[in-house]
């Protein structure tokens, strides 16, 4: 086993502010309970006080519909939904606070661009080029596009080891692909993919590149100008933020040159009886009333992250990795897949000679560990692997090595159960 | 005993480490294959059923959880040799019992998928099977 990890967060002292985490799961008369040990952060994290007492704040002090009252409560809530805009712009230094879009979250963030952008833009023989390890929420809203344009989805292999076959690249890039889709961070194999030079080479080609950083934004820093990236779409309760939102990044000459997604009230200029004249990003895209208090809280999270510092966030994770990496690798019969701790974020999936992964996820619940247990929504992924299932743990910044070695007895006790050695 | 204790007991392990006619069935003249999208679990059951309706051989295959491949063992060993009016008056309660360990709702999925395959599997004549014909109803 390597070293304890050289880790610069306070884990202990950043728990604190996670009421959640102190949770005792299985306590009864008989039974003293086992702490809960909460390793499924790739699904969703869990919230800071500082975000749940954001929220109350907005609640209890703030609350009122955006961009509509003339009276003073509508002005502080326009007003924190909007500094929430321009902190995330500056999270991601994107050029312009026009050019984040908040929406309900990464799914609905591809959604919009393959309706809008898509529909506007792909014809017949088209190419849209896929990899093999994205989430289903980056492969069927472009199915869905072919289907009604014509366009044709292309995938680009992976490796074994579980990368981009990044050589076979500009094979797979034609003069007929406008655009490239990928994944910044696989849900499953925890591989990092090089953006910069894949979106190089993709606007070489004349392509642009939408990257889904889901699991992207709230493990390493993104700066969305140095990457190059068209679009860009996360969400905010993967990253300490609440549920029901999310964020899509576009370049700003794209989104004014896209018609608008959902049709209603803040997307428009004016509405007569003939028909209407839309707004100026970013309300173009937002139709409706905003999720204004999840906002609010990504913001709050934002500060958090940025506190603690996101490297050293992605330092603890590669830590917490690499230690697992080892705890696995050292128990007979079970696989971990993906490249490793070195091109791998805080994720890590395996399998089980023949136990299957939920039942692997049962038992490691009984032992307080929730880990998820399936095919993370990325079916295809697990068809090249030859793997119906698997089982995946994922860290952030509250997760401990203790965790971590827990885990590993936590395995050793499951093979137990099933008699092996 | 914790649910967990019960579920992954030796009973259950056993069916799913060795289980009861996993495989193909020789004759079969019925067959139906069940996924649960979910979380992938696959069953197929193949039956040779007598011109009476009497069950005379029994198989399954597929690829789960200890708790779907066991259950689905447990249900082949019950079913030999029975008749069809047994397996439609054998119900979703039964199956659960004859599964034994209590489960929760999510898991009672799994262990209801080869009861499921079943109750479709006689309903499915084998097309191009040596099938003597026999129609359940």
């Amino acid at each position: 086993m390597s070293a304890a990890p050289s880790s610069h967060l306070d884990v202990t002292r950043l728990r604190a502010d996670f009421p959640i985490l102190r949770t005792i799961l299985h306590k009864s008369d008989q039974n003293p309970g086992v702490p809960l040990a909460y390793l499924d952060n790739a699904a969703t994290t869990q919230r800071p006080r500082q975000v749940v007492q954001a929220i109350v704040d907005v609640y209890e002090k703030h609350y009122a519909n955006v961009h509509r009252g003339i009276h003073w409560l509508s002005e502080q809530s326009t007003d924190l939904y909007e500094e929430a805009r321009r902190k995330v712009q500056t999270f991601i230094a994107a050029a312009q606070p026009e050019e984040i879009i908040f929406t309900r979250g990464t799914t609905e963030s591809i959604n919009l661009v393959a309706r809008s952008w898509g529909d506007a833009n792909l014809k017949p023989g088209d190419e849209i080029l896929l990899t093999e390890m994205e989430h289903h929420s980056n492969i069927v809203p472009w199915q869905q596009a072919a289907e009604r344009t014509g366009a044709i989805v292309r995938w680009l292999p992976i490796t074994d080891e579980g990368r981009l076959a990044l050589g076979a690249f500009d094979q797979f890039l034609s003069s007929r692909t406008r655009i490239v889709a990928l994944t910044a961070v696989s849900n499953v194999l925890g591989t990092i993919n090089p953006l910069a030079p894949i979106i190089a080479a993709a606007h070489r080609g004349g392509a642009l590149v939408l990257v889904d950083a889901a699991q992207g934004v709230p493990h390493q820093k993104t700066d969305v100008a140095a990457l190059g990236a068209d679009f860009l779409a996360f969400s905010g309760h993967k990253m300490l933020g609440p549920s029901g939102v999310g964020v899509l990044y576009a370049r700003r000459e794209l989104l004014d040159a896209m018609p608008p997604f959902l049709g209603g009230g803040s997307m428009i200029r004016r509405v007569t009886t003939e028909g209407f004249e839309p707004a100026d990003p970013p309300a173009k895209f937002e139709a409706g009333t905003p999720p204004i208090a999840p906002a609010i809280g990504l913001a709050a999270a934002i500060d958090y992250l940025e506190h603690v510092g996101v490297d050293a966030i992605a330092a603890h994770e590669r830590a917490l990795s690499a230690r697992a990496h080892d705890v696995l690798h050292s128990i007979d019969g079970v696989r971990v897949l993906g490249p490793g701790p070195e091109q791998s974020g805080g994720i890590v999936s395996f399998v089980i000679d023949r136990i299957h992964a939920h039942d692997i996820a049962q038992l490691l619940d009984r032992q307080g560990i929730a880990v998820r247990a399936g095919h993370h929504c990325a079916m295809p992924l697990h068809k090249r692997l030859g793997l119906a299932a698997t089982t995946r743990a994922s860290f952030y910044l509250y997760n401990t090595p203790e965790e971590v070695d827990a885990l590993g007895t936590a395995i050793e006790e499951i093979k137990r159960v099933f008699r092996r050695k | 005993m914790t649910l967990d204790d019960e579920l992954y007991q030796d009973r259950i392990l056993d069916h799913y480490e060795e289980p009861f006619h996993r495989g193909s069935c020789p004759g079969a003249t019925h067959a139906h294959e069940e996924e649960n999208p979910l979380c992938g679990d696959v069953v197929r059951i193949e039956l040779a059923l007598e011109p009476d309706g009497r069950i005379r051989d029994a198989f399954f295959d597929g690829e789960g959880c200890c708790i779907s491949q066991a259950s689905a063992s447990l249900l082949m060993e019950r079913m030999v040799g029975k008749h069809l009016d047994d397996v439609k008056r054998f119900s979703a309660e039964d199956m659960l019992e004859l599964f034994g360990a209590r489960l929760t709702p999510n898991r009672q999925k799994c262990c209801l998928l080869p009861w499921r395959t079943l109750q479709t599997a006689i309903f499915s004549p084998v097309e191009s099977g040596t099938g003597d014909g026999t129609k359940p109803d």
